[in-house]
This record gives C-alpha cells, structure tokens and sequence, in this order.
C-alpha cells in the first residue's frame, strides 16, 4: 500500500514509520505544519509546532530512505481544533483538543487530502490497535502498553477512517519503542515524550485562555447560591477542580470544595462538596461509530477522560445522542470531554458529554 | 588568493581591492547591512534609515529587522508593483520622504522566487542624487547575468558561489573603495580590515574558477536558458485552467527576467501538493524558496506582489541549470496535467 506517515518529530511517529516501511509498504513521511508562526529552537517537550521537530522528523525519513515533506494544515487546524477549543471553554466546557485533531485533521483533512493524492492510508504512532476481521471489517482496539493506550483520543474515527488508519505500535510497549528507535539509530530515541495541549507550549491552560478571552470577572457560588469568592474568567474552571478555586473563606466544615458546575451564560462558577461532584447519568451527543451503531440497551465499559478509569456501564444510543448509566458514581465527569465505550479491549465509539447528573 | 581576487574582481567589473571573500551570500548581506548603516550613523547620527525593496531574500529582510530590532534602524520597505519590479521612482518616493535620514538603499539584483531584475542601475542613480550608498544583493544573478559593479553603480554588491557551480560556504562583498564600512568581524584584519578571519583558500579558488566559466559562458547559456524557460511556461499556460506566469515575463527576453526561472501561479492548487506529485513523477521543483522550508508559509515575495494568501499558495518555481535540456522540459510537461487534476482534487479536500 501507499502510506503517508504523520511524523511529528517524536520518537513514536518515527518508529511507526519504520515500521510500516519493514512492513512492505511504499512510505512517504508527512510533518503537519500546524502553527502559523512556529517556535524555534525552544526545548521540545510538548511539541508538534516546532521547527526543530519538523527538522527531527526530516532527520528520521533521511534516515530511513523515505521522501519528506511538510504539509501545511495550519488553517484547518486553527479552525477546527484551535477556535473550537477556545469556544468549547467560552461556554464553560472542558473540550479534549487531541480527540478533535484526530476527528478533523489528521483522519479528515490529511487522510483526504493523502488519499486525493493517490495514497491508501495514514499511519500514525498512536498506541492502539487496529483487528482486522476476516470479512475485512476492521476493529479499533486498547493498545497493549496500559500506561500509552491511547484509543481514548481515537474514539471519534467512524468506520471510513478506521479502514484507512494504521496504528502499528498498539502492540508494543514503549520502552520496546525507544529500543527499537536506537537500534535504527534515530537521534529522537531518547526524546522526551509530548503531553499537554500542542498548541500551549507551556502548559498553562488559563494564562493561555485569558490572552484569548481577556478576563471576565465573576462569582464563586456554592450550591445554596451564597457568593463565596470571585474569579477573573469562569472558562477558566473545569468541573471536578480543587485547586485555584479562589475563596475568600474556608468552608464551615473544614472539607475541601470543589466545581460542581460551570455557568457560562452568567459567568457563574457553582462549588460544593466532592460528594456533589459524583455522577452516575451521562447524556453525550455527536455521537461516533468506530463500527455500526449499536441497537438498544449495551452492556459497555465507559471511559470519561483520557488516562480516566473505565467504569462498567449500560448504553443506549439514539441517532446523534448517546446516554450512558455508570455502575458506579464517578466524580469530575466534565461537559466537553467525550465518553468512550470500550466492549472488552475494543473501542465501540464515544460521543461529546454535554450533562451528568444522577439516576 | 590574490590570483583568484583579481579573476573575481574581473568577472563582476571591480577591482580586485574591492572584493572581500565571505562565507557566502548571508554573510555578505549582513556585513554590507549592518557595517553600511553603523559608518553612516557615526558620521552623522541622522542617518540610520533603511530604504529596502519588500521583495529581498531573508538574508537582506531579516538582516534589517534585526537592525530595527537591536541597532536602533528606521526602515522603509519599498513595494514591488504586480511583476516584482521595484521601480526607481517608487525608490525615490521613499528616499525623498527625508532624505537626510537615509543610511543605505538595499535592492536585489534579481529576485530568487520570481526571478524578476531591477533596474539597478537607475536606482543607483536616483541614490546618488541624495549622496546615499546602495546595496544589491546580488546571489541570483552573477553568473547567470552580466553584473558590472562599476558600470551600475552600485557600491556594495553580495554574491555567493554555490549559485554558479561553485562549493557552499564561500561568496564575496564587492565594496566600492571609497564605501565606508564598519567591520563586524575584528582580529587578525584580513580583507582590508573589513572582515578579519581566515580564509578557506581552497573554496576560493574554486568560487574564481566556478564564476570565471560561468561568465564566459553567460551568452549562450542565458540564451539556451531562456529557450527552455519560454518554451516551458508557454506550455504550462496553454494548458488553461488559469495558470500564469509569476512576476515579469515575456517570451525571449533575457535581461528582465533570470534566464533560467520559469514561476507558474496556478489556482485552486496547493503549491505543496503539486510538489509531492512532480516530486513523485520524477521532476524537482520547488514551491518558494528553499529557506523556507521549515514551515511552509505564504511567500513573502508573492504577498508584496499584492497576492492574496489562496493565490501565492498555488506557486511552483522550476529552475533551470546548466544540466538542464529539452528532455527535462519534456519531462516536466509530461508529469504536469496529471499533477494538476490531482492536485485540485487534494485542495478540495482542504
């Protein structure tokens, strides 16, 4: 097959590459150009943005013997996952931006504009699995490495993407990976890994939202309505925080306070008792199908944020929307974040929580 | 050396005592730059205004931001009009503001993305009215062009080797004698005291030779050039669909336009994706400059040529070289329609 692999400049993207290369098939490595004004020689622990990275991922398809070329998505992803992420906040919700990238730039504007230009699928090094089944249908499944399973984030991938995507270190543990990426000699084998939002180089969400939104001034209120503090932006707060919450006093109880709600119409941030924050009732929309919808009531394992627990629940989807009953009460599930319904180590789909509340 | 300082210098019409080796185009640039505008600013602290052409490779472009940035400089960026032409009275516009404050005009020989040539002999006049040095970098064309330092009058002119067959890492600044000059690099004074250092005698030797050959050459090979450049885009814009010619261009001109740059805008493409087709097909090219290659960005040039960002987008640059002939047209005209069906289809994907 004819394969573009997204390369980041991490070492991840370049033994899946290389991997895919061993494999057989015809590689072209592809850097996603995702910032308009890229940092330069700043240490790259985050980054997918940096021209040190685009050069680290040139390095690796030099390396390997594949052509490299740096493709300009900057647009799209200013628009889809950068306008989309401050928007989701303005309105007082926790969106997960790399569920969104994944969604609409590297499985929708890569993989159409490869395939437009003659190529079968994308490659990424991404840790989960792709199952093919004997009637050709494929299956996105949990990666082996628990810590680096990362289907969470590809829960939004219907099953046109899934059939053009390869994930080709789902089977593998990423101390393997970095091994292996030394043997090759790839000077990125011991390059620290990305974490944090790509696009917040260093790492500090509120100060990077209040340049975006400026400060909107408001109240802390507990659940009885009393004005207990004040914030600068509730876009700002994400249900389930303790830290940073800003109170002018401590709770008569002495036990610690946490967002209950955020209320973005009046810019109201709602506090109570960790207790408060347990729910056990999740309504999503956006609803997407790795594989064909299921029909009435599922016995499904329900995870609500990356890195989060799966907790056994009942599902039920209704065209776009998705209801999710958890077995157990869970605490900080934000709207914004995406449930993902896992059958086993299979990815059934996820849907964009919009409530939670209790049975 | 000084044997090849006097071919050098006999190549580009200067004496030898006006040439001073460099480590290529960049470093020329930033000595003519920053050692022009810290002489002219000690002798009179009025005179630290840049008037330079929007048009300028980053070695002229960031150069001068840097100078506003760190060194206290004005500058006044002159537009190109809609062929990249940087015409002597819009220089003049811009000097004429104040003239009192100018410290150095810098404009380009011949532009690397779009390969248009400036008159810059009539820039050169229109500085001297005004006692104003003028700079021209001048990497594109030496060696693909006549360039006489003295006859155009220009008094600091930037070249390099590796754009006429020579190594990397070796050009010349040819500095008029009477050009005041602050050095940058300071110790064992080597090269009149102006950039002090030692020289990589081999690669010398091979810059002289290189631009000696090639300028012996010059009239035929423009001539040949510009045959397979005409005949290239000719048949690129016959092929509709709206593609057009980038910056001044007319079928066997050899003196307004690099012989050997053919630059195609061609809408509801991108630039990168018609790379990686020809790319695949066979064909080398390029969609700016290559100094852009970390993040693809709209070109600069295109932009100041009035482009909207959708149309520089669209860009392919083709260069033409020595090794260059008919087969190699062939080749390109040959891969292109495929390329351009494909490459639409990607932009609607976009």
């Amino acid at each position: 097959m004819r394969v573009v692999a997204a390369m980041s400049g991490g070492v991840d993207s370049a033994v899946a590459a290389s991997r895919m290369l061993e494999a057989g098939h015809e590689v072209v490595g592809v850097h996603l150009a995702l910032s308009q004004n890229a940092a330069t020689l700043r240490e790259s622990a985050r980054g997918c943005c940096t021209i040190e990275d685009a050069g680290d991922a040139r390095r690796v398809a030099d390396v390997l013997g594949i052509p490299f070329y740096v493709w300009d998505l900057s647009a799209r992803f200013r628009r889809d996952v950068i306008e989309d992420f401050v928007q989701e906040y303005a309105a007082g919700r926790t969106p997960n931006p790399c569920l969104r990238c994944n969604e609409k730039i590297k499985f929708a504007a890569l993989l159409d504009k490869a395939v437009a230009l003659g190529f079968d699928a994308v490659a990424t090094g991404h840790y989960a699995q792709v199952v093919e089944r004997r009637d050709g249908s494929r299956e996105l499944h949990r990666a082996v490495d628990p810590a680096k399973d990362q289907s969470y984030v590809l829960g939004v991938l219907d099953a046109d993407q899934l059939a053009r995507a390869f994930f080709p270190l789902g089977d593998t543990l990423k101390s393997q990976v970095r091994e292996e990426a030394a043997h090759h000699g790839f000077a990125v084998s011991r390059k620290p890994d990305s974490h944090d939002v790509c696009f917040i180089p260093d790492g500090d969400t509120r100060g990077w939202l209040t340049r975006q939104l400026g400060e909107q001034p408001g109240e802390v209120v507990d659940t009885d309505g009393h004005v207990v503090g004040r914030h600068r932006g509730a876009y700002g707060f994400t249900v389930g925080q303790r830290r940073g919450l800003g109170l002018e006093r401590s709770s008569l109880d002495g036990d610690p306070r946490f967002v209950v709600r955020v209320e973005a119409p009046t810019n109201t941030v709602v506090i109570g008792t960790a207790e408060l924050t347990g729910v056990d009732l999740v309504v999503g929309d956006h609803a997407r199908w790795c594989g064909p919808a299921p029909e009435g009531v599922v016995e499904v394992g329900a995870q609500l944020r990356a890195h989060g627990e799966e907790v056994p629940a009942t599902a039920w989807a209704d065209g776009e929307r998705l209801q999710v009953r958890l077995g157990r009460r869970v605490r900080g599930v934000a709207p914004g974040q995406s449930v993902v319904l896992y059958d086993g180590t299979q990815v059934l789909g996820s849907a964009t929580i919009t409530s939670a509340g209790r049975t | 050396m000084e044997e090849s300082r006097e071919q050098v210098a006999a190549a580009l019409g200067a004496r030898p005592s006006e040439i001073v080796f460099t480590s290529g185009g960049t470093e020329a640039d930033n000595l003519a730059l920053w050692g022009t505008l810290a002489a002219r600013r000690d002798a009179d602290p009025r005179r630290r205004r840049i008037v330079v052409s929007g048009v300028e490779h980053h070695a002229v472009l960031d150069t001068v931001d840097f100078l506003v940035d760190h060194e206290g400089a004005e500058v006044t960026w002159v537009a190109p009009d809609t062929d990249g032409v940087v015409t002597p009275e819009a220089v003049r516009r811009a000097v004429e503001t104040d003239p009192g404050s100018v410290a150095l005009i810098s404009v380009m020989w011949a532009n690397n993305e779009v390969g248009t040539v400036q008159d810059v002999e009539a820039i050169a006049e229109v500085a001297h009215e005004h006692g104003i040095p003028l700079h021209s970098d001048a990497v594109q064309a030496v060696g693909h062009l006549p360039v006489d330092v003295t006859g155009s009058g220009v008094d600091l002119l930037s070249a390099t080797a590796h754009k006429l067959g020579g190594p990397m890492g070796v050009g010349a600044l040819a500095l008029k004698r009477d050009a005041a000059l602050v050095p940058l690099s300071h110790g064992g004074g080597q090269e009149r005291g102006v950039r002090s250092g030692t020289l990589d005698v081999a690669a010398i030797r091979a810059f002289a030779v290189a631009l000696t050959e090639s300028v012996a050459e010059i009239d035929p090979e423009a001539k040949r050039l510009a045959g397979l450049r005409d005949r290239l885009v000719e048949s690129a814009v016959a092929l509709g669909g709206g593609i057009r010619p980038g910056g001044f261009w007319r079928p066997g001109d050899l003196s307004r336009r690099l012989p050997g740059n053919a630059h195609l805008l061609v809408p509801g493409c991108d630039g990168d994706s018609l790379l990686y087709l020809l790319d695949a097909a066979g064909v080398e090219c390029s969609t700016g400059s290559a100094c852009q290659a970390g993040v693809p960005r709209p070109s600069h040039v295109l932009l100041a040529m009035g482009l909207t960002d959708d149309e520089a987008r669209g860009a392919l640059r083709v260069t033409l070289g020595r090794t260059s002939d008919d087969g190699d047209v062939d080749a390109f005209l040959a891969a292109l329609p495929a390329a351009l069906e494909r490459a639409r289809r990607a932009a609607g994907a976009r």
